[in-house]
């Protein structure tokens, strides 16, 4: 009889921080934050996951991605895909803002109080990824995906892309 | 008139986010400037986005699935608001007008169902409310920029009735309100029209082509 490894919360956490965001690749899921929970009944491991924007294609690619993580590791997944509130920008990692920032997209900006406002993305509160300055301007609320908008830098004359808030 | 039931409710805003996010999509390539392709792509992304959560939680209501209900459904059995079934393009000054008056009704019921008792519904709704803002700011900035055009003044006359209809009679005053729009009689929903046809028909070719069962 094959004895099977057994399949520990801490693995699959690791596991899962080692699969990209199919659309932003330099960034995890578990970066990203919305790996909810992760629960593991013997072989049997239960993963609470929630999408990011509601319209992302990348949502199947995600779940493909994590039941193959856990297939590797021996164990039996179930992904579970969680429709709440629970997930806003706030959700991604320090380690995953500073690799978004590195690759060229700037991380989102804390959520205020109430909903984000034109004033706010007119603001200097926008830094530009790739000189730091604040002097950049919004070009295009929409972007690439849903998740980005385009922005300007004036210092350093490059467009950049910002993760909104939400 | 009976209560409609939390099934109905969902349909509702669902065929309404699914057809105008259909609708917005017809700009995707040929918007008046690059940005606006974008945004359009973009935000109908969203909408589309918006209607399979709110199909899933019918769906596990009514046993079925998601895609049943966006697209094994006759024209007949939609319930979407006339105004998001009008195809606008190419005429971009009633496009705004339907995104300034849509966005700000849907703002309206979004708000209610963030504050509803059903705790799954509420927690859908604030989760489209957050991409909702970003809708809203969109609008808020062509509003601003056409607002003292004559053809988008008259494409705001000709579509308000529509936008009335977008909500429930009690919901209406408060879009009169932050319009600052005399309530008109609304344009009620009813069994879609030709224009809904034929882009039902489009909408559900690949479904309908494909043989029971297939796995995409």
């Amino acid at each position: 009889m094959v004895t099977r490894a057994v399949v520990t919360e801490a693995a699959v956490w690791e596991a899962l921080a080692e699969i990209p965001d199919p659309e932003i690749p330099v960034i995890s899921l578990v970066d990203l934050g919305v790996v909810k929970d992760v629960a593991v009944d013997g072989e049997r491991v239960r993963i609470e996951f929630t999408p990011t924007f509601m319209g992302c294609p990348a949502l199947e690619a995600m779940r493909t991605q994590m039941e193959d993580a856990v297939t590797a590791l021996g164990g039996e997944a179930q992904v579970e895909v969680v429709l709440d509130d629970s997930w806003s920008t706030d959700a991604i990692t320090p380690a995953g803002r500073e690799k978004l920032r590195a690759a060229g997209f700037a991380p989102p900006t804390p959520r205020a109080a109430g909903a984000t406002t034109l004033v706010q993305l007119r603001s200097k509160a926008f830094r530009c990824p790739y000189c730091g300055s604040s002097e950049t301007r919004l070009d295009n609320i929409f972007g690439p995906t849903p998740c980005r908008s385009v922005r300007y830098c004036e210092s350093c004359r490059q467009p950049f892309e910002q993760f909104k808030t939400i | 008139m009976p209560e409609r039931s939390r099934a109905d409710l969902l349909l509702e805003l669902a065929d309404d986010e699914l057809i105008l996010g259909w609708r917005d999509s017809e700009w995707t390539g040929i918007a008046p400037f690059l940005e606006e392709d974008v945004a359009f792509s973009s935000i109908a992304q969203n909408e589309i986005g918006h209607a399979r959560a709110l199909y899933e939680l019918a769906a596990t209501e009514l046993g079925t699935d998601a895609d049943a209900l966006a697209f094994d459904r006759t024209p007949e059995e939609y319930r979407c608001a006339l105004l998001v079934q009008r195809r606008l393009v190419p005429d971009w000054a009633r496009t705004i007008a339907r995104h300034v008056l849509y966005e700000t009704a849907d703002a309206i019921r979004i708000g209610q169902l963030v504050e509803h008792e059903d705790a799954e519904l509420a927690g859908i709704a604030a989760k489209i409310e957050r991409e909702e803002v970003y809708h809203r700011l969109h609008a808020e900035m062509w509003l601003a920029r056409l607002r003292d055009e004559a053809r988008y003044a008259d494409a705001v006359e000709e579509l308000w009735p529509f936008a009335l209809g977008v909500l429930e009679p009690e919901q209406r005053p408060a879009l009169a309100e932050r319009l600052g729009r005399p309530e008109v009689e609304a344009v009620e929903r009813t069994a879609p029209g030709d224009e809904f046809a034929a882009l039902w028909s489009e909408m559900t070719t690949v479904r309908r082509s494909a043989p029971v069962g297939a796995q995409w």
